[in-house]
């Protein structure tokens, strides 16, 4: 293997490991926010043991977050230093904004927060929380739009031999970079309020502290539904944006060939990238794919083949990671209307509470799998239209990235191991029990 | 102009972020020498359980206002970098986890795991950083392209090792007197006397390190055109001094304080040499990474020096208030209190 497939790999490793903890920290700060104002507000202490139960769920996964995030930002420098030579100037700015804005605030918060039960007033004390809530969201939205700029690069001109900066307002609200930013925080919302109503209905199944997880489930079931509902409207704008701005990741996710008029979409499809056809092609409904991309049964929609073979994306992740997510993302629709109608009781049906920890994988898997569509539906583009990934890698020894591939997967699977391990722990150990003083 | 600017801003994050960082660091691995007892142990922790997280955001900001405002720099130099700053990383993975996992589980092998890795993710990166940046001060084998012409053991020569050296002593001399300043009893005698021990030992290799400039680096240079930058090496020497005057006095604030001065003058020092370089060739001058050839378009510096005014004083103000409410002693009940580490 060369420098740039083992940088891929390692790239994609480091990015989808940090990935399995930030969706969390971005839902559950905000639910564990809520629940310390409610306590606030209330009075009620069950919000404040129900505030630190989650929030020690969430320390953990917020630390594992954190010192994954760190290699991410200085791989950009190891790893793909032609193309932070290229577009440092616009993607550079990007990450240390989200830097001085976000993770400042974030990381001395959090701190202060954990320390500071009894040293501060309690309305203080929740405002600490809400900030990290506040920072880490503000965080996600600097990081997606250097993403977007890879995606669709606006704002910027080619001089001096490198992109240098036209317009940072242009960059910062670009439409691709708000939807990007909506369904990705929408997913992660599903995603903690499905680890939320598991965990609860694991404990409600047994009967432990049943009012205090009545109320966490009351809450994530409302956020169930409400995200879930959202991130697939969305995310259809999202798919009409790259039907638009990026016709081959389009055509890679439905596995189209050929350019056509009232493109239908087939439920059943096994793409052959290597002769330029689908293998499987079944069940047709006709015209849904130019509906979903261009809001019109009878629109053309470009295949594959107008592009050349060195413009087009792996077909068969792309494909597979979108229907995954399509897929999941409808039955998170149906679940969260169960759970949403049971909310005010939920141990009426225990069918529910049996069914609800088994689906705490999922989201994970929506998410990484919306990535993997964003991402190498992208190929062969590093930044869409204007670098190539594989004109970016940096001059380093093969044997350099392939040493710290290896260490890569080793340490992060031993750390994630000891990650989830604890947080599984410390689920099922439930609250700390009320201190009789 | 800018680019000057800049440059200033990018030694001063170098220097806030090894001020900060430094003292945990340097307590880090000082754990197995000062941590006898579990009670310890876990004082140690909760020393720098307010602040560690916040204070690794410095790096994490001069990484990426490198990246921002010398793009060149930064791909030259990381990739150049790319095994030590690696391993560097890991390392910080270790330590970043270890204080949130460690007292998950009571189990003594459990803990020992841990300490383990807060050892090494503290001691690896205080050498890794000082190694570093003598090479940086020295001037690595780059060449026209800004291609690395060397291995990781090209880094680990005579001056660099040195470099690395003078870190440790520096964080641990920093973190043995925060220590200080933040236990008690028998704890806070040891860590008194640790800051004593270590220092005359920093004394030594502060001398030999600043000599060895003169021979490896070219850093003097700018020193002899600009008289006034004498300042800084007089900063770090007067930060040396003080340090070891305040301790006889037993005050500890103030000896913490002086060993900050001392590392942002040593840092600072550094950095004013380098100028206009931030990345020399050791193989070519004209083929260093600097000011002029590596810096961002006028408008990205710009735009990032406006944010850099408004939101570093604010940042500087949290973490002020952050450090001053949990300045106190460590106290029994601040150990009993169920959210510490
Ligand atoms: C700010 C930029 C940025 C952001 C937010 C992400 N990525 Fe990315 N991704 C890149 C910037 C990038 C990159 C530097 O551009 C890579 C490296 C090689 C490439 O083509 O793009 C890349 C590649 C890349 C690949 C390999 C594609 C291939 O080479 O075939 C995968 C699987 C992912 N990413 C996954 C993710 C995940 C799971 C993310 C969620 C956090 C993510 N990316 C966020
Ligand atoms: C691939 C590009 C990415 C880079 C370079 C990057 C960089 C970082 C860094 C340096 C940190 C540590 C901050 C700290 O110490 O507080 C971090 C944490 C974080 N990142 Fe990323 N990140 C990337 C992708 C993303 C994406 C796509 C999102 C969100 C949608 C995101 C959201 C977060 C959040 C919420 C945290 C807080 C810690 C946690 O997750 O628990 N990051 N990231
Ligand atoms: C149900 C209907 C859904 C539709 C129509 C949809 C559509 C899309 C499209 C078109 C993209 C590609 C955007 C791009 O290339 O940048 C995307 C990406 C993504 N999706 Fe979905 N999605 C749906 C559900 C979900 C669900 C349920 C989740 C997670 C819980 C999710 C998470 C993501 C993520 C994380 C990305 C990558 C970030 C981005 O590019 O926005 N999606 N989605």
């Amino acid at each position: 293997m060369d420098v740039l497939m083992l940088s891929r790999l390692q790239f994609a490793a480091a990015t989808f490991f940090h990935f399995l903890f930030v969706p969390l920290t971005l839902g559950l700060s905000l639910l564990t926010a809520i629940m310390e104002t409610r306590y606030v507000t209330s009075g009620d202490e069950d919000y404040k043991r129900m505030a630190k139960f989650w929030g020690k769920l969430f320390l953990i996964n917020f630390a594992v977050g954190v010192v994954t995030g760190i290699t991410l930002e200085f791989q950009f420098g190891t790893n793909w230093s032609r193309y932070s030579q290229y577009v440092g100037d616009i993607f550079g700015s990007l990450l240390a904004v989200e830097a001085t804005l976000a993770f400042f605030l974030e990381s001395t918060f959090i701190a202060v927060w954990v320390f500071g039960w009894n040293k501060l007033s309690p309305k203080l004390h929740a405002t600490t929380i809400w900030l990290v809530a506040i920072a880490s969201n503000l965080s996600a939205y600097w990081i997606l739009a250097a993403n977007s700029f890879m995606q669709h690069p606006v704002g910027y001109v080619i001089r001096n031999g490198r992109a240098e900066l036209d317009d940072f307002l242009a960059i910062v609200t670009q439409k691709w970079a708000i939807l990007e930013f909506v369904h990705t925080l929408s997913g992660a919302y599903i995603l903690a309020a499905f680890f939320v109503m598991g965990i609860s209905a694991w404990h409600l199944l047994r009967g432990n502290e049943v009012d205090l997880f009545k109320k966490s489930f009351k809450l994530a079931a409302i956020w169930a539904l409400i995200f879930s509902i959202f991130v697939a409207i969305n995310g259809d704008l999202s798919g009409k944006e790259v039907a638009e701005k990026q016709p081959t990741k389009l055509a890679a996710m439905e596995g189209l060939w050929e350019t056509t008029k009232a493109a239908p979409m087939y439920l059943l499809l096994w793409p052959d990238q290597k002769n330029a056809r689908n293998s499987v092609e079944a069940l047709p409904i006709p015209g849904a794919l130019s509906f979903l991309a261009f809001g019109d049964f009878s629109a053309e929609v470009k295949g594959l083949k107008d592009f050349p073979v060195k413009d087009r994306p792996p077909v068969l992740p792309t494909y597979l990671g979108f229907r995954l997510m399509v897929g999941l993302g409808a039955l998170f629709i149906l679940v969260s209307i169960w759970a949403f109608l049971k909310r005010k009781d939920p141990q009426s049906s225990p069918k529910l509470l049996k069914l609800l920890p088994w689906l705490i994988p999922l989201p994970y898997l929506a998410l990484e799998a919306g990535w993997l569509v964003a991402e190498v539906g992208r190929q062969p583009w590093i930044v869409w239209g204007m670098m190539r990934t594989a004109d970016a890698a940096s001059p380093v020894a093969v044997s350099q990235v392939a040493t710290t591939l290896v260490a890569f997967i080793l340490i992060y699977g031993l750390l994630g191991a000891a990650a989830f391990w604890l947080i599984f722990r410390n689920a099922r150990k439930g609250p700390a029990p009320v201190k009789a003083n | 102009m800018l680019e000057t600017i800049w440059f200033v801003l990018w030694g001063v994050l170098w220097a806030v972020y090894f001020m900060l960082d430094g003292f945990d660091l340097g307590l880090g691995a000082l754990l197995p020498a000062l941590g006898k007892s579990e009670q310890d142990k876990r004082v140690i922790y909760n020393a720098m359980g307010p602040f560690w997280d916040g204070n690794e955001v410095w790096l994490i900001t001069a990484g990426g206002v490198t990246f921002a405002a010398f793009p060149g720099t930064y791909a030259v130099m990381f990739s150049s970098l790319y095994s030590a700053l690696m391993l560097l990383l890991f390392a910080l993975i270790l330590r970043g986890v270890a204080f949130e996992f460690r007292g998950k589980v009571e189990s003594p092998a459990w803990k020992s795991i841990w300490d383990a890795c807060l050892w090494l993710g503290s001691f690896l990166p205080a050498l890794l950083l000082g190694v570093a940046f003598a090479n940086i001060f020295m001037g690595i084998p780059i060449d026209q392209k800004g291609v690395y012409q060397g291995t990781l053991f090209t880094l680990l020569n005579p001056y660099g090792l040195l470099g690395g050296i003078l870190f440790v002593l520096l964080f641990m001399t920093h973190g043995s007197l925060w220590l200080a300043i933040k236990a008690s009893g028998e704890l806070e005698v040891r860590a008194q006397a640790m800051a004593k021990k270590i220092w005359p030992v920093l004394l030594v290799v502060a001398v030999v390190f600043l000599a060895a400039t003169w021979f490896y680096t070219r850093l003097w240079a700018n020193y002899l055109t600009y008289i006034w930058l004498w300042i800084l090496p007089l900063l770090a020497v007067a930060g040396l001094l003080l340090s070891r005057v305040f301790m006889a006095q037993g005050a500890w604030w103030k000896a913490w304080g002086a060993s900050s001065i001392m590392i942002v003058g040593c840092t600072l020092f550094g950095v004013a040499g380098l100028y206009p370089n931030l990345l020399p060739s050791s193989l070519n001058p004209a083929w260093s990474m600097t000011v002029t050839n590596s810096s961002s378009s006028p408008l990205t510096l710009k735009i990032m020096l406006g944010v850099a005014l408004v939101m570093v004083p604010i940042v500087l103000a949290y973490q002020a208030w952050a450090y001053a409410t949990f300045s106190h002693k460590i106290t029994d009940q601040d150990l009993a209190y169920e959210e510490a580490y």
